[in-house]
């Protein structure tokens, strides 16, 4: 109960005036705390759902696709259903100078990872059994850095030597294959090859599943007819969101055909960002609601001090001090609401992780409160306290103290 | 008395206070000359309505005249800022309310503090001293970390008139201190003012209804409709 020393008079002030209103102090703090909860509780899920949704989108695609220039204007936004499935073209091209754009985009600080590809259409034939398949080539290491295609292997593993191949779990289905049979590759201009499969691999997306089917680089070429040529580089970058804007600027520098992951998969990415929207548009509610609570209790307690306040003022206390005593009440209120509101949300989260189960009881993704976002919602209530608080502080400080002390 | 104006506490020239009622202007005080020496001890009595409490706030630095002069401690006011008249009001003006004057979210001690740690912005223990010699002059020591509303009334009137001290002010202003208490107790609190102006020579301005009490100042002001009618030493 004792005045701190250090603290200065509209601080004692406002803490024992919140103390002395203790159930409507109280009342209001649950009530911000409730309100600041679901604010940390939804951004929490929001970009838990949504960090989950695009990790599952890039699991099986590279942030940025290089391919050679379209010799023909083709139409925008053709349908694709992935960026790994090359268009058909009339003929494989190579990508000029492969190796020297190479070079270039290892130097550039943006990309996190390189890898050149020789893909095209092929036939996979074991018996009776004939799939048409994307013929993929590959430089094992350079593409698991674009692609974590290693820790998808879910038989066997990732190797590719000369007549190896790897290939998914729809495929291996669809022709009775498994790990150390054979397969047989043919492409359209005749070449073919017989291949010891060496792994199944699980993207996570039963198309490419059915349809990849993973060689060394130097074995596709030859397959495709494009010896020492490669028909696209996939990249990874460091910041995926940054993909749009950089594969502009790729597609300036080196003239290639630069498709984003971001372009490829348009309405997702508007989904994703209509949801942020909405989000966004909760948020300001809450904290509108949140605000016009604080400011009404503030109100009210006014007027109920008024001839407190009155006799502040007539021992002396400016109408600074008056002003600064309100505003701290309302900053107080938001901090201590949103402290609480983040435990309530912590809690919540708990039990989500808890009932959000995938059916083998692995989580079905993962949320966590990131401290940053306390922080944020702490500063944000703080703030959204004390200007809520800014009518009420201001009618307190300009209550004339003669009226005030009649009461 | 020797009527020396700029030594005076207080002097009021030709103060007039009007209220707008509705389109017409209402003059509650009508031109009021007073002066005040350090140490007096004045009652200001009158009929209900005369314009007591007005005068008050008035010379108390809560209202602004309509017109005339005020000067506390020989210095004019009606030309200070609103912060100035504030500083002022808290260092040299002590006021005793009629009632509930005390903060209640504060204890005893803590209230007669607030005059010096609205002054100086933060607590120290100075201040709490001073506050305790305060409350034990006025017989509280062993109330001083009471809430306020643990006390009775007589004390807590007893708290307004140590906290209107603390300050060390040139001019205790008290609007009926008395009024709320019964015969003993206003008794016992209007000697402890008395005790206060003979020890310290603090001039007080006293608004009282009790006769009796105003029989025991030094000085009887009279006011009626606004204005002074009698104004004479006992
Ligand atoms: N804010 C105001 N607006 C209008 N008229 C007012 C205002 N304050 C006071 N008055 C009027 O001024 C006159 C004097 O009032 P004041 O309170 O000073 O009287 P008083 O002498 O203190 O009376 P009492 O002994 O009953 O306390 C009254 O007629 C009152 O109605
Ligand atoms: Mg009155």
């Amino acid at each position: 109960m004792a005045m701190s020393p250090w603290l200065p008079f509209e601080w004692i002030a406002a803490t024992r005036f919140l103390r002395e209103g203790r159930t409507q102090s109280l009342l209001i703090i649950v009530g911000v705390g409730v309100g600041v909860s679901v604010i940390v509780f939804m951004s929490a899920l929001l970009s838990g759902l949504q960090s989950n949704l695009v990790k599952r989108t890039l699991s099986s695609q590279s942030h940025i696709v290089l391919l050679p220039p379209e010799e023909i204007a083709r139409p925008l936004n053709g349908d694709k259903s992935g960026p790994l499935i090359q268009k058909q073209a009339q003929r494989l091209r190579s990508i000029d100078q492969w190796q020297n754009i190479r070079g270039r985009l290892e130097k550039m600080p943006e990309i996190a990872a390189v890898s050149p590809v020789a893909s095209g259409p092929a036939f996979a034939v074991r018996g009776d059994a004939n799939k048409s398949v994307s013929l993929i080539g590959i430089e094992p290491e350079n593409y698991n850095r674009v692609i974590g295609l290693e820790e998808r292997i879910v038989a066997g593993r990732l190797r590719l030597n000369a007549g190896e191949a790897v290939i998914g779990i729809e495929l291996a289905k669809d022709l009775g294959a498994a790990v150390g049979d054979k397969l047989r590759l043919n492409t359209g201009n005749g070449a073919n090859d017989t291949l010891t499969i060496t792994g199944l691999f699980d993207l996570g997306n039963k198309g490419v599943n059915a349809r990849n089917v993973y060689v060394g680089l130097r074995s596709a070429q030859s397959l495709l007819d494009l010896v020492g040529g490669v028909s696209s580089i996939d990249l990874s970058l460091r910041d995926i969101y940054a993909a749009e804007g950089l594969a502009l600027k790729i597609a300036a520098e080196t003239g290639l055909q630069a498709d984003s992951w971001i372009k490829t998969n348009a309405q997702f990415f508007t989904a994703l960002t209509s949801q942020r929207i909405s989000s966004n548009v909760i948020r300001f509610f809450i904290g509108l609601s949140v605000a016009f609570g604080i400011a009404s209790v503030l109100v009210v307690s006014v007027v109920q001090r008024s001839k407190e306040i009155g006799i502040l003022r007539a021992m002396g206390a400016s109408r600074g001090q008056i002003l600064r005593t309100f505003l701290l009440q309302g900053g107080i209120v938001g901090l201590l609401g949103s402290l609480l509101g983040s435990a309530l949300a912590w809690s919540f989260l708990a039990i989500w992780r808890m009932l959000a189960l995938n059916p083998d009881g692995t989580p079905m993704f993962m949320i966590d409160v990131e401290p940053e976002l306390i922080v944020i919602a702490a500063g944000g209530a703080t703030l959204v306290g004390i200007l809520a608080a800014l009518m009420p502080a201001r009618r307190a400080a300009n209550l004339d103290p003669v009226v005030a002390i009649r009461g | 008395m020797a009527e020396n104006p700029n030594n005076a506490v207080l002097r009021l020239g030709g103060i007039r206070k009007s209220y707008l009622s509705g389109e017409s202007e209402l003059e509650v005080l009508h031109g009021i000359d007073l002066t005040l020496q350090r140490g007096e001890f004045a009652a200001l009595i009158g009929p209900s309505g005369s314009g007591k409490s007005t005068l008050l706030n008035l010379i108390g630095l809560l209202d602004r005249p309509t017109a005339g002069q005020l000067f506390i401690d020989g210095e004019e006011t009606s030309t200070l800022a609103e912060s100035s008249i504030t500083k002022l009001r808290g260092q040299r003006i002590g006021f005793v309310f009629q009632h509930h004057c005390l903060i209640p979210a504060f204890t005893a001690l803590e209230n007669v503090m607030m005059p010096l740690l609205v002054d100086r912005g933060r607590p120290d223990a100075a201040m709490r001293q001073r506050a305790a010699e305060l409350l034990a002059e006025v017989d509280l020591a062993d109330r001083q970390d009471y809430l306020t509303s643990r006390l009775s009334g007589g004390q807590q009137q007893r708290v307004a008139i140590a906290r209107s001290l603390a300050m060390n002010p040139s001019l205790v202003l008290a609007d009926e201190p008395t009024g709320n208490l019964d015969t003993h107790t206003a008794d016992d609190i209007f000697a402890l003012l008395r005790e206060v102006n003979v020890r310290e020579q603090t001039t007080f301005l006293i608004v009282t209804h009790d006769p009796r009490l105003a029989a025991r100042c030094d000085r009887i002001i009279e006011l009626v409709d606004g204005s002074i009618v009698s104004d004479r030493s006992v």
